[in-house]
C-alpha cells in the first residue's frame, strides 16, 4: 500500500457527534460491567451452541450404537434451558456496549443491517426447531422419521452455527472505523479485522465449555446414572474431561492465530501481558486436564472444582484482553468524538446565547406577520402552493378580513383539484384576525 | 445523522418493522406471559387442593404450549426491539438507553428471574409429585407470574415516558419520568386486558385439550374462567376510559391544532368504538360462560380475540402517533433532531455538521445528491421516496398529477410543521430546503429507489472531510 492511499483511507475515518445525554454510570463501572456480563452471556451461548454440536454428534453415533443416541438427548434436554438463558442474558452486556460505544456499536449494527435484522427470525427459528428437536426425539426414531428428526437436529445446529458470525462481524467492525467506509453489505464486513480466526477461537471454546459442564452435569451424586444405559459415572467423567481437554490445546494454535491476526491497531504490551498470563493458567490447566483424564475411575474428575476456578481465570484473562484491545483500538477515534461533540455543542451554546438576545427583536414583529406562519406552508403570496395564492385570496376578500377569519374557522372546500383546509379555530378570533389583516395588507402591496 | 442510515425504502424507511415486532411481541406477552400464567397457576392449585388430577393435566398441557411460544417467538420479539431500534432510530434508543438505565436494567434483572422460573415451573412439573413438592411446585408459579407482571409494569413506565415525559424535561430524573400522568392509566388498562385475553386462551385451548369431553375439567374451567372473563372485561372498560380520558389531556401538551387534532379525534373516536365492541364480545362470552357454558361453541371465542387484537395494535399505534413529532418528548425529535439544536441548524445549515453526507454545501451542481443527503438526514426515518408513506405521495396529494412549484415545495418543506403539527420542523437551511425539493423532483421523474448503508456503504465528502466547522465561518 502506498502512502497517499494510506492516507486518504485514514482521511476517511467517519468523525461522528456523540449523543449529548451523560452517561448513567462512570465509564470504569460501565466497562467492569461489560466484561463481566458479557463473559456470563457467552459462558451460555458456548453451553448452547456447544452443546448442540455434542448433540448432534452424538445422535449421528447413535445411528449404530443406541446408547449413543440416548446421551445426545439427555445433553439436548440442558441445550433447550440453556439456550433461553443464553438469549436473556444477552441483554446486559448489550445495554452496557450501547452506553460504552453508542457511535461504533450502532454504526457498525447499520453497516451489517440486514443481517443484524435477520437475527431475531434465526434464533427464534433455531429455537423452536431445538423444542421440536427435543420433544419428538423418542417419538421419530425409526426409519425416515429419524432421518427426519437428525435433519432437523441438522438445521438447528447450522443456524446455531451462523448466527455467531453476525456478532462477531460487528463486535469486529466497530474496532476499525478506518474501514468502514470500505464496507458495502454485510459480507464486505467480514473483510476488515480477523473474523475468521475469532470464529474458531470461539467455537474451539464452545465445545470445551460444554463438554466442562457436561463433567459436572453428568459426575453430579443426584444425577440418575442408570438412565443411560452403557454408560458409567466415571466414563461419562473421562469422556467429556477429554471433550475439553482436546479443544482447548487447539486453543494454543487457534489463540496466538487470533493474537497475530488482529490489526496492529490496538495491540498494546499489557494486551500481551493479559493474554500471556491467561495462557500460562490456560497451559496450567490443559496439564491438569491431561492428567485428570488418566487418574482410575476412583480418581477421576476429582480436581473438577478446581479446574473449573482455573478455567474461569482463563476465560476472564481472554475476556479481560479482548476489552483492553479494543479501548486501545478505540482510543484515538473516541478522544476525536468527543473533540467534535464538544466543540459542536460550544458553537451550539455561543449560537443560542447570542439569538435568545434577538429573539426579543423578533418578538417585535407586528403579531400577524408572525402568525402567518401558521398560513405559509400552503399560501404564499404569489404562487398557489397548496392553497391559493395571497393575491387569489385578496381578490375574493378584499376590505372583508372578518370573511377570511369566518373561512378559517369552518372551511369549506370550493376546489376540487386542491385538498380541503383543516380549521384554525384554536388559534382564536383576534389572531386569526390580524392574519387576515396582514394577508391583505402583503397581497396589495 | 451521525449513525449510518440503516433503511428500507418503500417500507416507510423500515420503521413498520418496528412495528411488526413491538406488536408479535405485545399480542404474546400480554395474553400469554402476563394473562395465561397466573391462571394456570390457578389451575393448579385448585387441582392440589381439591384433589383433581384432571385439572393438573390440562393445566400441565396448556402450559407446555405456552412455554413454547413465550420462550421463543415471545423471548425473541423481545430481544428484537433492541435490535431493530438500534437500526431505525440509534439516536432515539440511545438518548433512552441513557435516561431509563436503571428502568432496563431493572427490568433485565426482572426478565432474567422469569426466564428462569418458567424454566423452572414448566420442567420440574412433573418431579413435583408430593404434596410437599407440589405446594412448593405451585410457589414457583406464583413468583413466575408476579415476576410477569413486573416485567410489564417497567416497560409500560418507559412507554409511557416516551409519550409524556411530564416534569422529566425539566428534572431528568429517573422517578420523574417513571411517574408521568398516563403511567396507571396504560398499567392497569393492560393488566386486566391480559386477564381478559389470556383467560379466553386458555378457555380455547382446553376446548382442544379436551375434544369429545364434556364435564370434568372443561366445564370446571368455562364455569371459573368466564368469571375472570367478565370481572376483567368491567376493569378493561373501566381503565380503558380512564386512559381515553386522560390521553386528550396529555395532548394538549403537544398544543394539538388543525390536522393533528382532525386525526386525534378521527384516532380517539375509532378506539372508543373499537373498546366498546371488544368489551361488549368478551362481556357477552363471559356471562354465556357464566350461564350456560355449553351453549358456546368454541368459535365463537375467536371473536373477541380478533377483536382484542385489533383494539391492541390501535392501542399501540395510538401511543406512536401521539408521540409525533418527537421521540422523546420536547427533548427529540422523530428524525433525531435535538429541540436546542433546530434553530441552530436552521441557520447554519445540517449538511455543514452532518457526517455520512456527500457534499457539506449545496452549490446548483450538487444539488440533487445535496438533496438525497437531505432527505435522508431529515425525512428517511418515517417516510420512502415512491414506496409507503413515500414523499412523492404525499406531494402528489396536495399539489395533485401537474408539474409541481420548486418554490412552492421549498416554503412548503420549511413551514409544513406550522400546520402538521406531527412533523419536526423541516432542520436545514433554505438552500438545503430547495436541495431537497430538487431531490424530490428528481425523484419524481426517475423513481429511483434509495439504497440504505447496509446496502451500498456509508456516503462521505469527497476527497477529505474538511475540518471540523469553527461556528465563526
Amino acid at each position: 500500500m502506498t502512502s497517499p492511499d494510506l492516507f486518504s483511507i485514514l482521511a476517511r475515518t467517519p468523525v461522528p457527534r456523540d449523543l449529548e445525554l451523560p452517561l448513567p454510570l462512570p465509564e470504569p463501572v460501565l466497562t467492569v460491567l461489560l466484561v463481566l456480563l458479557f463473559l456470563l452471556h457467552i459462558f451460555f451461548v458456548n453451553l448452547m451452541v456447544g452443546g448442540t454440536i455434542l448433540v448432534t454428534f452424538f445422535e449421528i453415533l447413535g445411528l449404530r450404537r443406541p446408547r449413543w443416541d440416548e446421551l445426545g438427548y439427555e445433553i439436548a434436554k440442558t441445550v433447550t434451558v440453556n439456550k433461553s438463558l443464553a438469549v436473556v442474558l444477552g441483554i446486559g452486556p448489550l445495554l452496557c456496549i450501547n452506553l460504552l460505544y453508542t457511535i461504533q456499536w450502532y454504526s457498525a449494527n447499520a453497516l451489517t443491517g440486514h443481517a443484524w435484522l435477520l437475527i431475531i427470525p434465526l434464533v427464534t427459528i433455531a429455537f423452536l426447531l431445538a423444542y421440536l428437536h427435543k420433544y419428538t426425539w423418542h417419538r421419530w426414531n425409526t426409519g425416515r422419521w429419524k432421518q427426519l428428526h437428525l435433519t432437523i437436529g441438522l438445521i438447528s445446529l447450522l443456524l446455531f452455527l451462523a448466527i455467531p458470525v453476525i456478532f462477531l462481524a460487528n463486535v469486529n467492525l466497530m474496532h476499525f472505523p478506518s474501514e468502514w467506509a470500505k464496507v458495502k453489505g454485510f459480507f464486505s464486513s467480514l473483510e476488515p479485522g480477523n473474523v475468521f480466526p475469532r470464529y474458531v477461537h470461539f467455537l474451539l471454546a464452545s465445545i470445551a465449555i460444554a463438554s466442562l459442564f457436561m463433567v459436572g452435569w453428568f459426575g453430579r451424586k443426584s444425577y440418575p446414572i442408570e438412565r443411560l444405559e452403557g454408560f458409567t459415572r466415571p466414563g461419562l467423567k473421562r469422556l467429556f474431561l477429554k471433550g475439553t481437554a482436546f479443544p482447548t490445546a487447539a486453543q494454543f494454535i487457534a489463540g496466538p492465530l487470533l493474537l497475530f491476526t488482529l490489526p496492529k491497531v490496538g495491540i498494546t504490551t499489557s494486551l500481551y501481558q493479559v493474554i500471556l498470563a491467561g495462557a500460562s493458567v490456560g497451559l496450567l490447566v490443559t496439564w491438569l486436564l491431561f492428567r485428570e483424564i488418566r487418574k482410575s475411575d476412583d480418581h477421576v474428575g476429582n480436581r473438577y472444582i478446581p479446574i473449573c476456578f482455573l478455567f474461569s481465570l482463563v476465560v476472564l484473562g481472554m475476556g479481560s484482553g479482548r476489552q483492553i484491545y479494543r479501548q486501545a483500538a478505540l482510543s484515538e477515534h473516541k478522544q476525536e468524538i468527543a473533540d467534535r461533540t464538544a466543540s459542536y455543542e460550544s458553537a451550539l451554546a455561543e449560537f443560542r446565547a447570542t439569538h435568545e438576545a434577538t429573539d426579543t427583536e423578533a418578538n417585535s414583529k407586528p403579531a400577524g406577520e408572525t402568525l402567518f406562519a401558521n398560513c405559509a406552508a400552503c399560501h404564499a403570496p404569489e404562487i398557489q402552493l397548496v392553497g391559493p395564492s395571497l393575491a387569489e385570496i385578496a381578490e375574493i376578500y378584499a376590505g372583508n378580513p372578518e370573511g377570511i377569519v369566518a373561512w378559517a374557522k369552518a372551511p369549506g372546500k370550493k376546489r376540487p383539484q386542491l385538498p380541503p383546509m383543516p380549521p384554525f379555530n384554536h388559534l382564536g378570533d383576534e389572531a386569526l384576525h390580524s392574519i387576515a389583516v396582514f394577508m391583505l395588507e402583503k397581497a396589495g402591496k | 445523522m451521525d449513525f449510518p442510515p440503516y433503511y428500507l425504502d418503500h417500507l416507510a424507511g423500515g420503521r413498520l418493522i418496528i412495528g411488526l415486532i413491538a406488536s408479535i411481541h405485545v399480542l404474546i406477552n400480554h395474553p400469554l406471559a402476563v394473562g395465561a400464567y397466573p391462571l394456570l397457576v390457578f389451575m393448579e392449585w385448585r387441582g392440589h387442593k381439591l384433589n383433581r388430577p384432571d385439572l393438573d393435566q390440562l393445566a400441565y398441557r396448556i402450559t407446555f404450549v405456552v412455554f413454547l411460544i413465550t420462550t421463543t417467538v415471545g423471548a425473541l420479539t423481545g430481544v428484537g426491539i433492541w435490535i431493530s431500534t438500534s437500526l431505525f432510530a440509534p439516536f432515539g434508543i440511545g438518548s433512552l438507553l441513557r435516561v431509563f438505565f436503571w428502568g432496563w436494567f431493572t427490568e433485565w434483572i426482572v426478565f432474567i428471574s422469569e426466564v428462569i422460573l418458567i424454566m423452572w415451573w414448566f420442567l420440574s412439573w412433573k418431579k413435583a409429585d408430593t404434596p410437599d413438592k407440589k405446594r412448593k411446585h405451585i410457589r414457583i408459579g406464583v413468583a413466575l407470574a408476579i415476576m410477569s407482571w413486573i416485567t410489564m409494569a417497567i416497560i409500560v413506565a418507559v412507554l409511557g415516558f416516551m409519550m409524556r415525559p411530564g416534569e422529566w424535561s425539566q428534572t431528568r430524573t429517573f422517578i420523574d419520568a417513571v411517574l408521568n400522568p398516563l403511567y396507571l392509566p396504560q398499567l392497569l388498562f393492560r393488566t386486566s386486558f391480559a386477564f381478559m385475553t389470556g383467560a379466553v386462551f386458555i378457555w380455547f385451548a382446553t376446548f382442544f385439550f379436551t375434544k369429545g369431553k364434556q364435564g370434568g375439567a372443561r366445564s370446571w374451567v368455562v364455569e371459573r374462567l368466564s368469571h375472570v372473563v367478565t370481572v376483567a372485561t368491567i376493569a378493561t372498560a373501566i381503565f380503558g376510559i380512564w386512559y381515553w380520558q386522560a390521553v386528550p389531556e396529555s395532548m394538549q401538551a403537544n398544543k394539538s391544532v388543525a390536522l393533528l387534532s382532525q386525526q386525534f379525534s378521527h384516532w380517539h373516536d375509532k378506539y372508543q368504538w373499537i373498546l366498546g365492541a371488544t368489551v361488549i364480545t368478551f362481556f357477552l362470552v363471559g356471562v354465556i360462560g357464566v350461564t350456560s357454558g355449553r351453549l358456546l361453541p368454541r368459535w365463537a371465542l375467536l371473536i373477541p380475540t380478533f377483536l382484542g387484537i385489533w383494539m391492541l395494535g390501535h392501542f399501540e399505534r395510538a401511543r406512536e402517533f401521539m408521540r409525533k413529532p418527537w421521540v422523546i418528548g420536547d427533548y427529540m425529535y422523530s428524525n433525531g433532531i435535538r429541540e436546542d439544536e433546530l434553530a441552530f441548524l436552521q441557520s447554519e445549515g445540517i449538511l455543514k455538521h452532518a457526517t455520512y453526507v456527500t457534499h457539506r454545501e449545496v452549490t446548483p451542481e450538487n444539488r440533487i445528491e445535496a438533496g438525497q443527503d437531505v432527505f435522508m438526514i431529515s425525512c428517511s426515518r418515517c417516510h420512502s421516496t415512491t414506496g409507503l408513506n413515500g414523499v412523492i405521495e404525499k406531494f402528489t396529494t396536495m399539489y395533485g398529477e401537474e408539474s409541481w412549484n420548486d418554490d412552492g415545495m421549498m416554503l412548503f418543506i420549511q413551514n409544513m410543521h406550522q400546520t402538521r403539527t406531527f412533523m419536526p420542523p423541516f432542520p436545514g437551511n433554505e438552500d438545503e430546503a430547495k436541495a431537497l425539493a430538487a431531490y424530490i423532483q428528481s425523484l419524481r421523474g426517475t423513481g429511483e429507489t434509495l439504497h440504505g448503508a447496509q446496502t451500498v456503504g456509508i456516503r462521505l465528502p469527497e476527497p477529505a472531510p474538511s475540518p471540523p466547522p469553527s461556528p465563526k465561518d
